[in-house]
C-alpha cells in the first residue's frame, strides 16, 4: 500500500453562533500518495469546512488530523503556518494573486518564505512551474494583467512551488469556463500520475469529479460514500 | 532573508498606496518639523533671557552683608544658658562692607581647582551732577580683564573700549540710559559726588548697554583702583569676590563653604536666580508637550491608513496566512510599513526642520534692549534632531501596533470562504 499523506480520524467540528450546529460528524479519511480525490456533495454539506480543517488554517474541531505521518493537534500557529508552507499548496476558487508582485514573484512568494533555496535558485523553480503550466512567457507580467484562466494557474503554480505533498483545492475551476477547466483539470492529472503529490479538490463539478481517481461523496457532515 | 521578504512585501504594499502612503509621511513630516523649530526657537530665547540674567550672574558672590550680630553678648553668659532671651530694638552693628583680607583669599580661591573664574568688585553709591540736578547712580569698580572674561562685559559695551578703563587713569563707562540724562558723549567729563560728599570728575570713555533698562540708567563702571579712590578707601578694599564655579549645581555647596571658610557672607546663583530656571522648564515643557501632540496626530493619521490599507488587503493577507506566512511575519510586514513612514517622515521632518530653524535664525531681530542680538535666536542642539527622531519612530510604532495585531489575527478562512 502507498504511503499515507494526509489521514484524518474521527473529526467533528460543530458552529456555536448562535445555536450549536454540528456540521462535521465523525470523518474519516486517508490519502496516499499519487491520489487524486474528489470531494462532492451539495452546498452546506461541510465539504468546505472538511477541506479548511484538513489544511490546517481551521483549528477548531474535535478528532485527530494527520499530515505525513505528523499529529497536527497542538502545534503553535507558527508551526502550523509552517506546515501550510512546507507540504501543503493550495489553490482556490479564487486566485488571490497579489497585484502588487509580477506573476514570478507571486510564484515565489511561499519559496521565499520557506527558505530552503536562494532567491535565484526559488526563481529557477518558479520558471519550472510557469513552464510545466504553459505560462512562462507571462512571468514578468503583473498579477492584474492576466486572464482569468491563466490566473488560476499561476495559482497552481503557486501551490507547486516547495514541491507539497498534498495539493488542496476549493471549487478550483468554479470560476473558469469549460476550456480553462479542461486544461486545469490535465494539469490536476498530471500532477498527481507523474509528480505522484495527492490532491484533494472539492467540487461541483460532477463531471471533473467523475474523472478522478476516487470520489468522497458527502451529505449533511458525513461521508456517505468513498 | 525572511527579514528581507518582509521588507519586500511591506515596500509593496507601501508602494501600491503610495499617494495614501505619502499623506501619512507628511503629516509624520510636518510635526517633526514644527518639533524641531519649535524647541530650536524657544530654547533659543530662552537661553538668550536666561543669558541675560545668568550671564553676568557670579556663580557664587562673597561679601559682607550689613545685619545684626549673630553672636549677641547674652549668648555668652552662663546665668542665662538654660533661658530664652528676647532682646529688642536691635540694631544692626557696624560691620564693614570691605572682605577682610581680600589679597589672601583671593590668592587662596586661586588655588581651588572647582573655581574657574575670579572677579572682585567695589560698589559705591554716588550721584552724578548735572548742573543743579544729581542722579543717584551706583559706580562698580571692577577689573575688566576679568569682567569680560566671566560676564561677557565686552559684549555689552556698544560704545568705546572696555580696556580704556584700565588705561585711562579716572574714566568711566556709562549706561546707556544714564548717558542720555547726563547728555554726555565720549570724552566728556562727569562730575560725581559720593555719600560722604567727595566731589570727582571721571571721563568718559564708554557707554554700556545691558538689555535691562532700569539697569542701565543707573549702573557705570570704573576700574578697581578708581573707585578706591573716589570712596578713599585703601587700596586693599574690596566688597565683593565674585566666582565662576566648574559645576554650577554645586554653586549652594562651594558657597556655604566659602562663607564659613573665609568668614563672609555667600549667595549662589541659584538663590539670587531661581525664578530663571522656573521660567526656561516650563517653556520648554509647552514646546515638547506641542511637539509630542503634533506628533499623536500625525500618529493617528498612520492609524487610519494602516487600518484601511488592511481592509483593502484582506485578501493577500489570507493568501499570505494560507501558504505559510505565520501571524507574527504578517504582524512585521504592517509594523515595517509604519515604521518607515515614520523613518522617512521623521528623516526628511529633521531636515525641513533644520533649514525651517535656519530661516527663522536669519530675520533680522533688533532690539535696543539686546545689542549683541541681531537676528532670533536659534538653538542647534543636536539633542532635539535625537528626540525628534525617536519620538517619530515610538509614534509611529503605536500606531502601527493595533492595526498590525488586528492584521496578525485575520481568519484565513473566513475570508477564502467568503468569497
Amino acid at each position: 500500500m502507498d504511503e499515507i499523506v494526509l489521514q484524518a480520524n474521527h473529526i467533528s467540528k460543530s458552529f456555536h453562533d448562535p445555536v450549536t450546529v454540528p456540521v462535521l460528524k465523525d470523518v474519516n479519511l486517508a490519502i496516499t500518495k499519487g491520489e487524486f480525490v474528489a470531494i462532492t456533495g451539495k452546498s452546506g454539506c461541510g465539504k468546505s469546512t472538511l477541506l479548511y480543517i484538513l489544511s490546517t488554517m481551521d483549528t477548531d474541531y474535535e478528532g485527530e488530523l494527520m499530515i505525513g505521518g505528523e499529529v497536527m493537534r497542538g502545534k503553535s500557529e507558527k508551526q502550523l503556518a509552517r506546515v501550510r508552507n512546507e507540504k501543503i499548496g493550495f489553490v482556490f476558487q479564487f486566485h488571490y494573486l497579489l497585484n502588487e508582485f509580477t506573476v514570478v514573484e507571486n510564484v515565489m512568494l511561499p519559496g521565499l518564505k520557506l527558505t530552503a533555496h536562494t532567491e535565484s535558485e526559488v526563481k529557477v523553480h518558479a520558471m519550472d512551474r510557469l513552464k510545466t503550466l504553459g505560462i512562462e512567457s507571462l512571468a514578468d507580467k503583473k498579477a492584474n494583467q492576466l486572464s482569468g484562466g491563466e490566473k488560476q494557474r499561476v495559482a497552481i503554480a503557486r501551490a507547486l512551488i516547495n514541491n507539497p505533498s498534498v495539493i488542496l483545492c476549493d471549487e478550483p475551476t468554479g470560476n473558469l469556463d469549460k476550456k480553462n477547466s479542461l486544461i486545469v483539470f490535465d494539469i490536476f492529472k498530471k500532477l498527481a500520475e507523474e509528480n505522484k503529490q495527492a490532491l484533494l479538490i472539492v467540487t461541483h463539478d460532477q463531471e471533473f469529479a467523475n474523472n478522478t481517481h476516487r470520489i468522497i461523496e458527502m451529505e449533511d457532515g458525513k461521508i456517505i460514500k468513498q | 532573508m525572511n527579514v528581507l521578504l518582509i521588507v519586500k512585501i511591506a515596500k509593496a504594499l507601501l508602494l501600491a498606496r503610495w499617494k495614501q502612503t505619502l499623506v501619512a509621511a507628511v503629516g509624520v513630516t510636518f510635526s517633526i518639523t514644527m518639533f524641531i523649530t519649535l524647541l530650536s526657537f524657544m530654547t533659543g530665547l530662552n537661553d538668550l533671557l536666561d543669558g541675560l540674567i545668568l550671564n553676568r550672574t557670579a556663580h557664587v558672590r562673597l561679601y559682607n552683608d550689613i545685619k545684626p550680630s549673630l553672636h549677641q553678648p547674652i549668648d555668652i553668659s552662663t546665668e542665662f544658658k538654660q533661658s530664652h532671651n528676647f532682646i529688642r530694638s536691635i540694631k544692626s552693628g557696624s560691620s564693614r562692607q570691605e572682605i577682610y583680607n581680600s589679597g589672601a583669599i583671593i590668592q587662596a580661591l586661586k588655588k581651588d581647582s572647582r573655581v574657574t573664574g575670579i572677579a572682585p568688585k567695589i560698589t559705591a553709591q554716588v550721584f552724578f551732577n548735572d548742573g543743579s540736578i544729581d542722579i543717584t547712580g551706583v559706580i562698580n569698580g571692577i577689573d575688566a580683564q576679568a569682567e569680560s572674561n566671566l560676564f561677557h562685559f565686552t559684549d555689552y559695551v556698544v560704545e568705546g573700549n572696555p580696556l580704556d578703563l584700565k588705561n585711562v587713569s579716572n574714566s568711566i563707562i556709562l549706561g546707556k540710559g544714564l548717558a542720555a540724562k547726563l547728555l554726555v558723549e565720549i570724552g566728556d567729563v562727569v562730575q560725581v559726588t559720593t555719600a560722604k560728599q567727595q566731589q570727582f570728575s571721571l571721563k568718559v570713555v564708554g557707554f554700556f548697554q545691558s538689555g535691562l533698562a532700569e539697569l542701565d540708567k543707573v549702573q557705570s563702571y570704573a576700574s578697581i583702583a578708581t573707585t578706591q579712590k573716589i570712596l578713599g578707601k585703601p587700596n586693599d578694599y574690596i566688597t565683593d569676590i565674585q566666582l565662576k564655579v566648574v559645576d554650577m549645581l554645586q554653586a549652594p555647596a562651594i558657597g556655604k563653604e566659602f562663607a564659613q571658610l573665609f568668614q563672609t557672607d555667600a549667595e549662589d546663583i541659584q538663590t539670587a536666580n531661581s525664578q530663571f530656571e522656573t521660567g526656561s522648564f516650563v517653556r520648554s515643557l509647552i514646546s515638547y508637550a506641542v511637539g509630542v501632540t503634533l506628533l499623536v496626530v500625525a500618529g493617528f493619521g498612520i492609524y487610519n491608513i494602516l487600518n484601511m490599507m488592511i481592509y483593502e488587503k484582506m485578501d493577500s493577507i489570507a493568501i499570505l496566512k494560507a501558504t505559510g506566512f505565520s501571524g507574527v511575519d504578517v504582524n512585521r510586514i504592517f509594523l515595517v510599513i509604519a515604521l518607515s513612514i515614520g523613518f522617512f517622515g521623521g528623516f526628511v521632518g529633521l531636515g525641513f526642520g533644520f533649514l525651517l530653524s535656519f530661516a527663522i535664525d536669519q530675520i533680522p531681530f533688533n532690539t535696543a534692549s539686546l545689542p549683541t542680538v541681531k537676528t532670533y535666536p536659534i538653538n542647534y542642539n543636536p539633542i532635539f534632531y535625537v528626540i525628534g527622531s525617536t519620538f517619530s519612530l515610538i509614534t509611529t510604532y503605536l500606531a502601527g501596533w493595533a492595526p498590525s495585531r488586528k492584521a496578525s489575527k485575520i481568519d484565513p478562512v473566513i475570508i477564502i470562504r467568503g468569497k
